[in-house]
């Protein structure tokens, strides 16, 4: 075969490999198609990649498929991790995506330096500084997850006007490289700068806003790409690269809405450190507290109930748990359904994958829109490590830091049962005036535990 | 500025509209696979990792380029492979009933 007529087949073949990429993402709309979304997106990479093997520029072998057999090695056990630990993992394919992208516009910096012209400067300038912040600010964000970090905020006074000059300081090298790309050692100093940044980003944010900044990562990983595909004059990275980002982008808006909060605020807030003077209020109010008993008992002679699951969930494994509760409670007949708030959890969706992981219908998980009409007809709504998406006062108290924030309307249920730890305050730092009402109980325990408890009490009753 | 650029520009375009279109349309159910699916197609940027590895231009971008595929190719595989167990997850009533 001739050299045009090959790479003519090998861009037929991204062509083919887009068009995999779109309908694979249309076919995710559902969970019934979305099974062949995947089908379809595995079978347009693998054409693309193997088409790229047979590239004429490609003359050595050896290393790349040695490297192909690592990184499928690498894959594989990051595609085989227990659920729980999919945030974390997730945040972690993000720095290896953003990580490649920027090393490839290493590459070619150091490849094409210095000839490169102003225009081919700024793209793989700005290509390896939005790279590098995203490599290291996902590998944090992976840290903090994992709880390798701390997941509280660490923040210090006049914090964002030093990380502002970071930013500044690295685009400003950049500035400098575009006029004498020759400076190698200026590159360096633009690419340890950007890595410096990434890491001065996500340091300060805290644990419960971890869904908005995963999903902000995800866009910068796939505008990374995108950009590189600029640079590389590939429509196959600047298609799949814009997808990625805008998908990334839209997930990171419905993060912030969900919180009644802002992108800069998000980023520049660090959230739930210098709240504690706002809530001191709080004079000795009585609770009212109940065991598994009593609260088997309730949720039998319910007809209608609505469980509100949260991180705490997560943190507990409590999901198979609730499963069972789910199973004996449908077994009597009463109709269970699962309120999921945007940002309940540590990503996106991370509830629906936890509780579909326990067997639990997906038809039996609805969005919080949805779901909030139902409460005044619910008998019992069971809130299970869930806090500041079940606060009234983020309704009804203008005062309250969370005011605006979109919630579960839990407290319109007949009767409301919470399972906690403590009296402790959620992530905001806030005190829930859920817990005061005259209709709520307080479940004090482990999530897990109280819940294996309340399954127990039901098979008891019914034996 | 370079013709290339422009019609990237246009590529870019498109394709970012068009992804706003289709995401949006993804149920809220499935946002965690939705992040990983599209962190796998992402990983396409082994594509360029491969030719920057395999033309050999200089041993630094050739290292580079052989760290990237690893990075890259290791999201693909791992992306697809949990991005696939996830939605095996997703089952509805009915279809636990059959």
């Amino acid at each position: 075969m001739s050299p045009a007529s090959l790479q003519q087949l090998i861009d037929f073949s991204y062509i083919a490999a887009v068009i995999g990429f779109i309908l694979a993402l249309k076919w995710l709309s559902s969970p019934v198609s979305a099974m062949r979304g995947v089908l379809i997106g595995e079978i347009a990479s693998a054409v693309a990649v193997a088409a790229t093997l047979f590239d004429p520029q490609v003359t050595h072998y050896k290393w790349i498929l040695i490297a192909l057999i690592i990184g499928a090695g690498i894959g594989v056990p990051l595609g085989m991790v227990k659920m729980t630990a999919v945030p974390q993992r997730t945040a972690l394919s993000h720095a290896f995506g953003a990580m490649s992208a920027s090393l490839i516009g290493i590459a070619e910096y150091y490849v094409g330096t210095p000839h490169l012209t102003k225009f081919e400067m700024a793209e793989i300038g700005l290509e390896v500084i939005i790279g590098s912040l995203t490599f290291t600010g996902s590998v944090i964000a992976a840290g903090k997850l994992q709880e390798i970090l701390p997941q509280r905020p660490i923040t210090y006074r006049g914090q964002n006007i030093v990380s502002l000059s970071v930013l500044a300081t690295a685009l400003a090298l950049m500035v400098v490289l575009i006029f004498h790309p020759e400076y190698t050692h200026l590159f360096t100093a633009m690419v340890v700068v950007a890595l410096i940044f990434g890491i001065m980003l996500v340091t300060p944010i805290g644990g419960a806003d971890m869904p908005t900044v995963i999903s902000l990562l995800n866009s910068y990983a796939g505008f990374s790409a995108a950009l590189l595909g600029f640079v590389l004059d590939s429509k196959v990275l600047v298609v799949a690269g814009a997808l990625d980002g805008a998908s990334g982008f839209i997930l990171s808006v419905i993060m912030c809405k969900a919180m009644n909060r802002s992108f800069t605020n998000v980023l520049f807030g660090a959230f739930g450190q210098v709240k504690v003077s706002a809530a001191k209020s709080t004079e000795e109010r009585v609770v009212r507290s109940a065991t598994a008993e009593e609260a088997a008992a309730i949720l039998s002679a319910a007809n209608k109930v609505i469980i509100v699951p949260g991180y705490g969930m997560a943190v507990a494994q409590a999901q198979h748990k609730v499963r069972e509760l789910y199973d004996s409670l449908t077994k009597r007949g009463v109709d269970v359904k699962f309120a999921i708030h945007p940002v309940a959890g540590r990503m996106p969706g991370h509830m629906n994958v936890l509780l579909a992981e326990a067997d639990i219908p997906y038809d039996k998980m609805v969005e919080m829109d949805e779901i909030n009409g139902e409460f005044p007809q619910t008998d019992v709504a069971l809130v299970i490590g869930a806090n500041d998406v079940t606060n009234p006062a983020a309704r009804n108290d203008p005062s309250s830091p969370i005011y605006g924030m979109p919630i579960l309307d839990v407290d319109k249920a007949r009767t409301v049962m919470v399972i906690k730890r403590s009296m402790a305050t959620g992530f905001a730092g806030i005190d829930n005036p859920l817990y005061y009402l005259d209709r709520t109980l307080m479940l004090f325990g482990d999530a897990k535990g109280f819940v294996g408890n309340i399954v127990r009490e039901l098979s008891g009753g019914a034996a | 500025m370079p013709a290339d650029f422009i019609s990237s520009l246009f590529v870019f375009i498109l394709a970012a509209f068009l992804g706003f279109e289709l995401i949006q349309r993804v149920s809220p159910l499935l946002h965690t696979p939705l992040m990983s699916l599209t962190n796998a197609l992402d990983a396409i940027v082994v594509v360029a990792a491969i030719i920057i590895a395999g033309r050999h231009k200089t041993h630094v971008s050739t290292v580079l380029g052989l760290i990237a595929v690893v990075a890259s190719f290791s999201n693909m595989v791992g992306g697809f492979l949990i991005t696939d167990r996830m939605l095996h997850m997703f089952k509805s009533t009915k279809a636990k009933k059959q």
